[in-house]
C-alpha cells in the first residue's frame, strides 16, 4: 500500500495541468547535490573526531576532576582558590595582561599602518623585521631581554657611563621586565591580523572622504580606523588571551615577585601532583577566557570577531 | 580455525614455558634512578660499580625530576624503580603518604650512623649539602657575613640579596637573624619569621627558582649576596671570576639539608635495593661521593674513614670541622607544615 503512493504522487506531480514542467534532470541534480554534501560532511569527520578526543574530551575530563576528591563530589578545589595566594595571583595575571595588550595596541597600531601604506618591497622588508623575532626561541629572546635589562647588563651600563643615571635602573627581574618581554613577544600576533584588516581598506574610501570635504585625521578618525576594526578586536583577543596563560616569561624575567596563573598549575601538577586543584585552576582560566570573549561579543558582535559579515 | 588457534595456543605456552628458565638465569637487574647529569654520574663511580660487582646484578639506570615522579611510580601499582633519589623533604612526605617500602632489620644496622634526623626506618640521607651565603667579595670591601644577621643587615653589608622562591630554609633564617638560637629553632615561630622577612623583601632582588638561576645572579653581579646551596657557590668560585669578580662563601649558620635513598612501595627487587643500600651507605664507600663531586657523604663515620683527602674537607658542609657551624634542617616539622608556608609565603611575596 505504501510503495506505490509515492510514485503514484510523482505522477500525479508530473501530469498537473498548469504547473511549469520540472526540469528533466531536477531530481537527479537534487540527489547529486545530497550526495556532495554528505561527502564534505563526510571530510569533516576525521577533523571533528580529533578535536572531539583532544580537546573536548580533555576539556570534559578537566572538569570533572575539578569536582573530584578521593572522597568523591567536592567544592574544596574551587574553596581553596579564595586564598590570597591565588586572588592576588589572578590579580596579577590579568593586570599584566591588560597592560601588555595595551601596550602592544598602542605600539602595534601604527606598525601595521605603515606597513600597510608601504610600498610592496619595503612592506615585505618591514614584514620580515616582525615576523623574524617570531622565528627565534622563546627562551632565547628572553635571555637576550635579561642580558640588556639586568643591573649590570647593556643598557644601564650604557646610561651610567653617558653619565645619563647614578644608579642602576630596576628593568628586570620585577613588573617592568616581565611587561617589557611579553609585548615583545605578543606584538607581532598585534600586528599580523591589524595589517591584513587595513591591507584590505581600499585607499579609494579615503579619497572618497577627502573628496567629500574630510580632513586626513577626520577621514582617518571615521573611515579607516572603524574598517580596521576587525584586525584590531582579532589582535586583541589572540594577545590577550595568549597572555593569560602564560608562563616562561614571566618566570624568567619577573625576579620570582610576578606570579601567573599558569604558575600555579604548574605548581599543583609538579610539587603536590593534585590534578583536581590544577583543573580547578585550568577551569577557572578557561571559564574567564570564554567570559572575556562573550562580553567582547555582545559589545562588538560575534562576527566582527571571527572576520565574518 | 581451531587448529589454527590451538597451534597459537601451544606456541605461548612453549615461550612462556621456555622463557622463564631462562629469565632466572639472567643476571638480576636493579633499576635506580636519580638526578641525572654530573650527580648521578658520580653516584655510578662511587657507589653502582661496587654494588654491579658484590651483588651480581647489573644495574640499570633511569632519571627523575622530583616526587611527582615517585607518585607516579607508585600510584602506577608496578613500579619499575628498585631505589630512587630523591630530596629529604620528599621523602618523609613520601613516607607520611604510605608510599614507600619499610627498611629492614639489617639496613637499619648500617644506617644507624647516620644522624637521626637524616633517616626513619623509609629512608636514609646519601649525601649532605647545605645552604649558605655566597657573596662579591667586592661589594663589602673585605667585610666578611658571618651568618643570617648579616645577610639581614644592609646598613653594614649594602646591596641586594637573592634568597629561594619558597618558605623552606627562609623561615629557618629569618628566625636565626632574629636571634633565635640554632637548636632552639622547631617548632618554627612562624609569625615571627614572616615579619623578619618582610625587613629583608624590599633589598631581594630576584627570588630564585632553581639552583642554577641562584648561581648566574650572583655570577653576573645582579646581586651582592645569595642564600644557596654550598655546591652552586663552590661552583662559580672554581670558574674564572666573571663580570661579579671574586666569590666569598660561608658555613657559617649555614643550614644542613640531604638527599636520600628510598625504595618505592611494591618495587620490583626490594630485597636486592636493600642490600644496595647496605653496601652504598657502609661509611668507606659512603664516603666515596666526596671523590667524584663535591658533595658531602652522610654517614657520620665516613670521615674516620680517611677515603676523603685532607684538602677536601675544608669545602664539604659536614665535615668535622665544618658541620658545628650549621644545624640540620627538620624535614619533619615541614612535612606536616609546608603546604600552609607556600601559601603563606605566596601571599607574602605579591603583597
Amino acid at each position: 500500500m505504501s510503495a506505490p503512493a509515492p510514485a503514484s504522487n510523482r505522477a500525479a506531480g508530473r501530469a498537473a495541468p498548469g504547473a511549469p514542467p520540472a526540469p528533466v534532470n531536477a531530481e537527479r541534480l537534487r540527489a547529486q547535490e545530497r550526495a556532495e554534501n554528505a561527502l564534505l560532511a563526510g571530510l569533516t569527520v576525521p577533523g571533528m573526531l580529533l578535536i572531539a578526543a583532544l580537546v573536548l574530551a580533555p576539556i570534559g575530563w578537566l572538569f570533572w576532576l575539578s569536582f573530584r576528591n578521593p572522597a568523591g563530589f567536592t567544592f574544596d578545589h574551587y574553596l581553596r582558590l579564595l586564598h590570597p595566594s591565588y586572588t592576588l595571583t589572578l590579580q596579577t595575571t590579568f593586570e599584566l595582561s591588560f597592560l601588555v595588550t595595551a601596550i602592544c595596541i598602542l605600539l602595534g597600531y601604527p606598525v601595521a599602518y605603515i606597513i600597510a601604506q608601504a610600498r610592496p618591497r619595503m612592506a615585505a622588508v618591514l614584514m620580515m623585521l616582525v615576523l623574524f623575532p617570531v622565528w627565534t626561541s622563546l627562551l632565547v629572546r628572553c635571555y637576550a631581554w635579561l642580558v640588556l635589562l639586568q643591573r649590570r647588563g647593556l643598557l644601564n651600563t650604557w646610561l651610567t657611563d653617558m653619565g645619563l643615571i647614578d644608579t642602576p635602573l630596576r628593568l628586570m627581574h620585577n613588573f617592568t621586565g616581565t611587561t617589557i618581554g611579553m609585548v615583545h613577544i605578543m606584538l607581532p600576533f598585534m600586528v599580523l591580523p591589524l595589517y591584513g584588516s587595513m591591507r584590505a581598506i581600499s585607499s579609494d574610501y579615503m579619497l572618497a572622504a577627502s573628496s567629500l570635504g574630510a580632513s586626513p585625521a577626520a577621514a582617518f578618525r571615521q573611515v579607516f580606523v572603524p574598517l580596521s576594526l576587525p584586525g584590531l578586536v582579532a589582535g586583541t583577543i589572540i594577545v590577550f588571551v595568549l597572555c593569560l596563560g602564560f608562563y616562561v616569561t614571566p618566570a624568567l624575567l619577573g625576579g620570582g615577585r610576578v606570579m601567573m596563573w599558569s604558575m600555579q598549575i604548574e605548581r599543583n601538577v609538579n610539587y603536590y601532583s593534585d590534578w583536581g586543584a590544577a583543573s580547578a585552576l585550568g577551569v577557572v582560566l578557561l571559564v574567564m577566557t570564554l567570559g572575556i570573549m562573550w562580553l567582547v561579543g555582545r559589545i562588538i558582535g560575534f562576527n566582527r570577531i571571527v572576520g565574518a559579515r | 580455525m581451531r587448529k589454527v588457534m590451538a597451534g597459537v595456543a601451544a606456541l605461548i605456552g612453549m615461550a612462556v614455558g621456555a622463557g622463564a628458565p631462562v629469565a632466572y638465569a639472567q643476571q638480576k637487574t636493579l633499576t635506580i634512578s636519580s638526578w641525572g647529569g654530573a650527580f648521578q654520574k658520580a653516584q655510578k663511580e662511587a657507589w653502582f660499580g661496587l654494588v654491579e660487582k658484590e651483588l651480581g646484578v647489573t644495574i640499570k639506570e633511569d632519571n627523575t625530576s622530583g616526587i611527582a615522579d615517585m607518585r607516579a611510580q607508585v600510584a602506577s601499582g608496578k613500579p619499575t624503580w628498585d631505589l630512587s633519589t630523591q630530596g629529604a623533604y620528599s621523602c618523609a612526605l613520601l613516607e607520611k603518604e604510605g608510599k614507600l617500602e619499610k627498611f629492614d632489620a639489617a639496613t637499619l644496622a648500617v644506617t644507624k650512623d647516620v644522624p637521626s634526623n637524616l633517616r626513619s626506618d623509609y629512608w636514609v640521607s646519601q649525601i649532605v649539602y647545605s645552604v649558605a651565603i655566597g657573596w662579591r667579595e667586592k661589594a663589602f670591601g673585605g667585610k666578611k657575613p658571618t651568618g643570617w644577621a648579616a645577610f639581614w643587615d644592609t646598613k653594614n653589608f649594602p646591596g641586594q640579596r637573592s634568597l629561594r622562591r619558597t618558605p623552606i630554609y627562609n623561615l629557618e633564617m629569618a628566625l636565626i637573624a632574629d636571634g633565635v638560637p640554632m637548636d632552639k629553632l622547631y617548632p618554627l615561630d612562624v609569625d615571627r619569621a614572616f615579619k623578619k622577612l618582610e625587613q629583608v623583601k624590599p633589598h631581594v632582588l630576584v627570588w630564585w627558582n632553581s639552583g642554577a638561576q641562584s648561581a648566574q645572579v650572583l655570577k653576573d653581579g645582579e646581586v651582592d649576596m645569595v642564600s644557596a646551596w654550598n655546591g652552586r657557590i663552590q661552583a662559580i668560585q672554581s670558574e674564572p671570576e666573571g663580570k661579579a669578580g671574586k666569590i666569598g662563601v660561608t658555613f657559617d649558620e649555614q643550614i644542613l639539608v640531604s638527599d636520600c635513598w628510598l625504595i618505592p612501595k611494591g618495587a620490583p627487587n626490594k630485597e636486592l635495593a636493600l642490600k644496595a643500600i647496605q653496601i652504598m651507605m657502609r661509611p668507606e664507600v659512603n664516603a666515596r661521593i666526596s671523590l667524584f663531586i663535591n658533595y658531602a657523604p652522610s654517614n657520620g663515620k665516613s670521615y674516620d674513614t680517611g677515603v676523603i683527602p685532607k684538602e677536601k674537607l675544608a669545602g664539604l658542609p659536614n665535615s668535622p670541622e665544618n658541620v658545628k657551624k650549621g644545624f640540620i634542617q627538620s624535614v619533619d616539622w615541614w612535612v606536616n607544615n609546608n603546604d600552609e608556608m607556600v601559601k603563606r609565603f605566596d601571599a607574602f611575596l605579591q603583597k
